[in-house]
């Protein structure tokens, strides 16, 4: 294949014409019973089956992936998919692949195929799921971690807990590389976020040069940026930043990285779902471990902590947040053996609703 | 080719998990970006910081977004990620893909990028990692020749994304996937070309168990729910509790409203009192189906912390009928749009500005009446206003 050329290019090009319609995309039996769909059944955390009001069935075998995937590898899934699934694929919202047949022998063999190429089924109900994340280090300017790392460190030492092992509910893990927040971790069971903790340093001399005073004035949240006019840069309050790096994305020179400073905060407790309580926020159980590449080994031993103090605590059918919110936060610290600091009490914007306002507590 | 040591990230090839560093590998055999990220990369491991800057404005012309420029912060040493620019492809609705047809997307890539993909990016899209400015006219004219588009980026309508629906799930009260690609077909000029004062995206969910996360992550949330009862089969039920099922422990006594009993042979549900939550039809599928009227509930303002916290959607339309073409929902939208864009300073997000002008304002402005269920409770403080229309009795 050869790049077209710009006037080839010029030709071809076709204007808001969005994706392909979903009907192209779909497995006969999913078009033929679409909507007419009676109940499913979980078989093993990697395998399921739906069945539809006509009897048919559509087994499905859902398998890990770590997101970043080679052209090379999605190829050899689609040969899978190919050999067994008709020539159908699926991902699901969480980054997971799906290959669904309506023949129940090939259900072992997809599974071993999968295996085989180095993706393992599982997540499926009352376990873990593949943890949501973002680019870090990969591909971000404001990551204060990898993102990738992380999640197969911690993936690595949970793994059972995907293929085989239950948890009294349903457990979302999620990652996020800064406080941005590209995925849901502000709703997660158990998250990981990276923080900054210093100020960052501005580069007076480059910032005339590359950015926009007002704007990076604006990208501040707590209004702790001022025009320094002597200089024809900015300053930044210490008092008031909170080392979000939002001046950073606007304007390069004010440096936010500080390798020895910068590491991960811990959140514990949120879900999407209404299901019994109703969605929840994350909320902070570990507010700094430092960074220690290749494979966070403080990091990973603490989501094994919460994650198994919870498998063994929890009543079936709990979620993470829920459990915490029936034993109350003061016995998640001393289950969890966790540290409870100033930094845990909140000063942001909705503080007031977060202080105890009962007499009625536990020791 | 350059060979880069890489003890630190031949750390992570190891271990059970899929490896993130073999695949960035798998692409470094044949292309020089994808060895140049991994050069890079292993930096960074070694000094615990990434090395990106942020993107410059690159994309395709006529259109404001869809790709994302990024550019490496030590180009002389790693050539390969001095461009490395992100493009998003549209993902079809519920991300089933026919085979060949992806491969297309497949062979385009390493023709013109690293070979480097995320399945799929947060928002939902099929993310393209890493390729040359001079790439993107052309990949644009292969991609769109043949029937794909970008996605949105920047401050436009952003991809909408939906759970799997009706496809696949006996729970969709509404044609998730159906409403998710009318939405982005509708809206194609808004997702290419950013208008707005910050991002917007829709997310739609089949149910309240909300596999799309879209309470959390979208400023608008479409939930499909019911208006009717559930109903119960009573031979399944008996099923269950044959199979080991503790009824009153696992259904009846983790039911919120407290609206079901079981006494040993028949499970009663008191269907007026029931807050269709989804606990015990998720846990009893084969028993328990909702009947009657279909529709969604419609929420608003959902967001990560930046900038001022995180947000959960609230309940702006307790029950929308969901039927192509969507009439209501579209307008609804649309109204939505235009006191955003009134009202909104740059980077402020529909939450954010509800917050702060209220909610009255913003109800007002949509032509939403008050309803007890946009509220956990009614205010606590007598500081409230009236208007000239509340005093004259008109509302």
């Amino acid at each position: 294949m050869a790049w077209l050329t710009e006037q080839e290019a010029k030709a071809k090009r076709k204007t808001d014409i969005g994706p392909p319609h979903y009907s192209k995309m779909l497995p006969p039996v999913i078009s033929k019973n679409y909507g007419k769909w009676k109940y499913h059944e979980v078989f093993t955390p990697g395998t399921m089956v739906h069945v539809a009001e006509s009897g048919d069935k559509v087994y499905t075998v859902r398998v890990a992936s770590p997101r970043i995937l080679a052209t090379e590898s999605i190829r050899a899934m689609l040969d899978i998919a190919d050999k067994y699934c008709d020539g159908y694929i699926r991902w699901t919202t969480r980054n997971n692949v799906e290959f669904m047949t309506t023949r129940e022998e090939n259900v072992p063999l997809i599974k071993k195929a999968a295996e085989d190429a180095g993706y393992p089924a599982g997540g499926i109900g009352s376990g873990l799921s593949n943890m949501v994340h973002t680019q870090g280090w990969v591909h971000c300017h404001s990551a204060a971690a990898d993102a990738s790392g992380l999640v197969k460190a911690i993936m690595d030492e949970v793994y059972p807990y995907f293929t085989e092992k239950k948890l009294p509910a349903k457990t979302r893990l999620a990652l996020a590389c800064c406080v941005n927040m590209c995925g849901a971790v502000h709703c997660s069971d158990l998250a990981v976020v990276a923080i900054h903790r210093k100020v960052p340093e501005i580069n007076h001399d480059l910032v005339k040069n590359m950015c926009e005073i007002p704007t990076t004035i604006g990208a501040c949240p707590t209004r702790a940026i001022s025009p320094d006019p002597a200089k024809k840069s900015v300053k930044i309050n210490p008092d008031k930043c909170m080392y979000c790096g939002n001046c950073f994305t606007v304007c390069p020179p004010i440096d936010i990285h500080r390798p020895e400073e910068d590491g991960v905060a811990i959140v514990v407790g949120g879900k999407v779902g209404s299901l019994r309580k109703g969605p929840m926020f994350s909320k902070l159980a570990i507010p700094y471990i430092k960074n220690n590449p290749p494979r966070w080994p403080e990091v990973v031993s603490a989501v094994k902590n919460i994650l198994e103090t919870y498998a063994n605590d929890a009543r079936k059918h709990e979620r993470i947040g829920e459990w915490i919110d029936r034993i109350g936060w003061e016995s998640f610290f001393k289950k969890t053996g966790i540290e409870f600091t100033y930094q845990h009490i909140d000063d942001f914007t909705f503080a007031r609703d977060t202080f105890r306002t009962s007499a009625a507590f536990k020791w | 080719m350059k060979k880069y040591e890489t003890p630190l990230l031949n750390e992570l090839e190891k271990g059970p998990w899929p490896s993130f560093v073999k695949e960035l590998k798998k692409a470094a055999k044949t292309s020089e970006m994808a060895n140049d990220e991994v050069g890079q990369l292993e930096k960074s491991f070694r000094d615990k910081r990434g090395y990106w800057k942020h993107g410059g404005i690159v994309g395709v012309l006529g259109y404001g977004g869809g790709v994302i420029g990024r550019y490496s912060s030590l180009p002389n040493e790693f050539p390969g990620v001095a461009h490395f620019h992100t493009v998003r492809i549209n993902q079809p609705s519920g991300m089933f893909y026919k085979t060949d047809s992806l491969r297309t997307i497949l062979d385009l890539w390493d023709e013109y990028g690293s070979g480097l993909t995320n399945m799929h990016g947060s928002t939902g899209d099929m993310v393209l990692l890493g390729c040359r400015t001079e790439a993107l006219e052309p990949l644009f004219a292969e991609v769109t020749s043949r029937g794909w588009d970008l996605g949105g980026s920047g401050s436009a309508l952003r991809t909408p994304a939906c759970c799997v629906g009706k496809a696949r799930c006996e729970w969709a009260n509404i044609d998730a996937m159906d409403i998710c690609n009318d939405l982005t077909q509708t809206y194609q000029d808004y997702v290419h070309r950013p208008a707005w004062p910050y991002k917007f995206k829709f997310k739609i969910a089949g149910c309240a168990v909300d596999c799309v996360a879209s309470i959390a992550r979208a400023d608008c949330s479409i939930i499909g729910t019911w208006k009717g009862n559930i109903a119960v089969d009573q031979d399944v039920v008996k099923d269950y509790a044959k199979a080991g099922m503790n009824i009153n422990a696992e259904i009846v006594g983790m039911c919120p409203t407290g609206c079901m009993s079981y006494d040993g042979k028949t499970l009663t549900i008191d269907d007026e009192n029931c807050s269709r939550c989804m606990h015990c039809i998720s846990k009893m599928t084969k028993a328990l189906r909702p009947t009657g009227e279909r529709g969604a509930s419609i929420l608003i303002g959902s967001k990560a912390p930046i900038v001022v916290g995180s947000l959960l959607s609230w309940v702006i339309v307790p029950f929308m009928k969901m039927e192509p073409p969507y009439t209501e929902l579209k307008e609804l939208a649309e109204k939505i749009w235009e006191w955003w864009d009134d009202n909104a300073k740059p980077r402020e997000r529909i939450g954010e500005v509800i917050e702060l002008k209220g909610m009255r304002s913003f109800l007002e402005a949509i032509g939403v009446p008050p309803q007890p269920q946009q509220v956990l409770a009614p205010r606590k403080d007598p500081f409230f206003f009236w208007k000239d229309e509340d005093l004259n009795g008109k509302k």
